[in-house]
């Protein structure tokens, strides 16, 4: 017999916003979430707010994860603000990469839910990155229902 | 004269001897292997060295090979240049820390600008919260001419992250030219000129197709030889890939093949080895992998001086010379425990300098969480202060040659490197390589691996995998970024001057750098700078190009 937990398969996005191009982070984290069983959804960096709020959309992610190296993570609040606004404000959002102390508490306020930084393990971040799915999945089977 | 210590046994039997007690005392001995994939055995002797006992075996610094440093004083007579990466908020601010750098030491001008140039963007065209955060934002000629205020450009050397097409060294032209330096005076380095790295490891500015950009570069190369002749229009990146995942060997070997590429694309056009090898410079990462990054330039020394002389057909023995600029490498540094980083910055510059460098970035430990801080910037030059004039570390040249393990590691290396290399000539060369994603599963895999490795605890990391401590709150950092006011300030200024300029001034220029684009025998690069003082921004140069001779676009897969 199966159970949710073996059938259960997390939705990740796995982007870049903003205007750098190292991809190092996010291709390394985006192997890892497909290794763990994910299905990962991969884009080339320099994304636009609105190209990403329109893929989270169609491909009906749970999480989107978020890789920052320079100082992209400065438009994150702007991204949670246009996932709300696009009635996607249940999916999780992650941040992983370089994120100063003080800008992590403007990040979390905004509504994103874990910024990684560097020296965290690859199982680390998968293990968080289910949970966050599962939320996920509540929350819009929840909204769902009303 | 201390008399030599006779050894009671023949040298076979003692070399027997060590083998057994090694063994017996080590017990299981643990597997040891480089970064790059070579084994590295416990003590290296006579035995591992193919040219020990031949007559100068290494030859001399400042002779071909150049296994010993490509000069014959080498540090011992000028040291490296001090070229600090600065960058950061409107022309005035970075104008202003440039010449506090320059009080304090520093040689010679480095420029980052802001992500947004990098991109190919006017700053009145992307996300207001991002501009200046990680470099300066310059957009035109005035722009440049404040940030570089108070230099004179005919005698400090000028290095310019600058990619194709190379719309920054425009403006530095062109500020010139208004300030009445003779271009033939000028000199630096256009640090961002591979596009082929670029392409690679994505690194911020993928900004035209590949065929574009190496059309551009041809028209650079052939332009700076000729009207600005100490210009080093060419500047071989292997920092990026191994940034990016690549090991050391890799990146050197990528380096080399792209240095082939280009110097077979400029014989292709006609142009003469000799006239445009000594204007090719390299630029590299160090890693904290100690040995392994010495035995990485002296291979890819003597390499390239062979590639030279037989492949490119190279006569003279300017054109032979590897010269090298190096930066510490960040990925090696740690947000946790951060002053740590000061520590790995030293080793890493070590690297290099054994490893022959000319020119020296040492990072600053914050620059895991910012554009580095005044004060972490101060003690990234006070680092090589302490190296060169504290440590003795230039009164002697290749201080760790003729080391069994160094000389053994060297070959190594050498033929390490020589074996990716051929992979890349198989695939069709660089270009080919790169266009079919070659390269970037290679790094990528490279990538993977070595994370693996940090993950399981193979590669100790201090503060990250081992000897974790609480983490000292009080040594990271705030993060400032630029004032907004400032910047917003900046932006107006833009916008006001952008809309004064003559409509007819800009769409004559912008048909200028069409017709050149037509016209295969034109010089695309020349028609940027004319560009460039007629008016145009960074972002209008950019998209024009971009226009005529494709967009380009990253390959992306995991």
């Amino acid at each position: 017999m199966t159970t949710l937990e073996d059938t259960f398969r997390p939705r990740v996005l796995v982007t870049k916003i903003g205007l750098d191009g190292h991809d190092r982070g996010s291709r390394i984290v985006a192997a890892a979430c497909r290794d763990a069983g994910m299905e990962v959804i991969y884009t080339p960096p320099w994304q636009t707010i609105a190209a990403v709020v329109k893929l989270a959309l169609e491909e009906d992610v749970d999480v989107v994860g978020i890789s920052s190296l320079a100082t992209d993570h400065l438009i994150v609040p702007k991204l949670m603000n246009a996932l709300r606004d696009a009635g996607l404000g249940h999916m999780r959002v992650v941040v992983g990469g370089i994120v100063p102390d003080n800008e992590e508490a403007l990040l979390l306020k905004s509504g994103v839910r874990q910024v990684f930084h560097p020296g965290g393990t690859m199982d680390e971040i998968t293990i968080k990155i289910r949970d966050y799915a599962r939320e996920a999945r509540a929350a819009g089977t929840r909204a769902e229902d009303t | 004269m201390n008399k030599p210590f006779e050894s009671p046994f023949a040298t076979s039997d003692a070399k027997a001897r060590w083998e057994r007690d090694y063994r017996e005392a080590i017990g299981t001995d643990r597997e040891t292997v480089n970064v790059s994939g070579i084994p590295i055995r416990p003590l290296y002797g006579p035995d591992d060295w193919a040219g020990y006992g031949q007559p100068d075996p290494l030859g001399f610094p400042g002779q071909p090979d150049y296994t010993r440093g490509i000069y014959a004083t080498m540090h011992r007579g000028r040291t490296w240049t001090q070229r600090q990466l600065i960058g950061l908020g409107t022309p005035a601010d970075y104008n202003a820390r440039l010449l506090g750098t320059m009080a304090q030491g520093a040689s010679a001008v480095s420029l980052i600008p802001c992500n947004s140039v990098y991109r190919g963007y006017d700053m009145s065209s992307v996300e207001p919260e991002l501009l200046g955060t990680c470099g300066t934002v310059i957009n035109n000629a005035d722009h440049m001419d404040r940030c570089l205020e108070g230099v004179d450009l005919a005698r400090i050397s000028c290095a310019l992250n600058d990619p194709s097409p190379f719309t920054l060294l425009a403006f530095m032209l062109v500020a010139a030219e208004r300030r009445g330096v003779d271009w033939r005076n000028v000199s630096g380095t256009s640090n961002q000129s591979d596009y082929i790295s670029h392409y690679v490891a994505n690194h911020m500015f993928y900004r035209l197709s590949l065929p574009g950009a190496r059309r551009v570069l041809m028209d650079h190369i052939a332009f700076c030889n000729e009207k600005v002749p100490r210009w080093n229009p060419m500047s071989v990146v292997g920092q990026h890939t191994q940034q990016a995942g690549a090991t050391p060997a890799e990146a050197m070997a990528f380096t080399l093949a792209t240095a082939v590429q280009n110097a077979e694309d400029c014989i292709a056009r006609g142009m003469d080895p000799d006239q445009f090898l000594p204007r090719f410079t390299f630029f590299f990462d160090i890693s904290l992998s100690f040995f392994e990054e010495v035995a990485k330039f002296r291979a890819g020394r003597r390499i390239w001086a062979r590639l030279a002389r037989e492949r490119l057909g190279a006569r003279k023995e300017t054109s032979w010379r590897f010269k090298f600029h190096a930066q510490t490498s960040g990925v090696d540094l740690t947000r946790q425990q951060p002053l740590n980083n000061i520590a790995r910055i030293t080793a890493q510059a070590m690297a290099g300098i054994f490893g022959g460098l000319q020119s020296l970035h040492t990072d600053s430990y914050d620059e895991v969480f910012q554009v580095p801080g005044e004060a972490a910037a101060r003690i990234a030059v006070a680092t090589q202060n302490i190296l060169r004039e504290e440590a003795h570390l230039t009164d002697v040249i290749d201080p760790l040659g003729g080391s069994f393990y160094v000389e053994s590691l060297t070959d190594a290396m050498e033929e390490k490197i020589v074996a990716i290399m051929k992979t890349i000539d198989d695939a069709g060369g660089m270009y080919k390589a790169v266009e079919a994603g070659l390269v970037q599963r290679m790094i990528g895999a490279s990538a993977l691996r070595f994370q693996q490795k940090v993950d399981i605890g193979e590669q100790t990391i201090v503060g990250v995998n081992k000897y974790r401590a609480d983490d000292d709150c009080a040594t990271r950092p705030a993060v400032e970024r630029p004032d907004t006011a400032k910047m917003q300030a900046h932006l107006d200024a833009f916008s006001a001057w952008k809309a004064a300029r003559s409509p007819a001034a800009v769409t004559a220029a912008l048909d200028g750098l069409t017709r050149a684009t037509e016209d295969p025998k034109a010089n695309t690069f020349a028609a940027v700078v004319d560009g460039a003082r007629a008016g145009l921004t960074n972002e209008e140069i950019c998209a024009r190009l971009r226009r005529d001779l494709g967009f380009g676009q990253p390959l992306a897969f995991v």
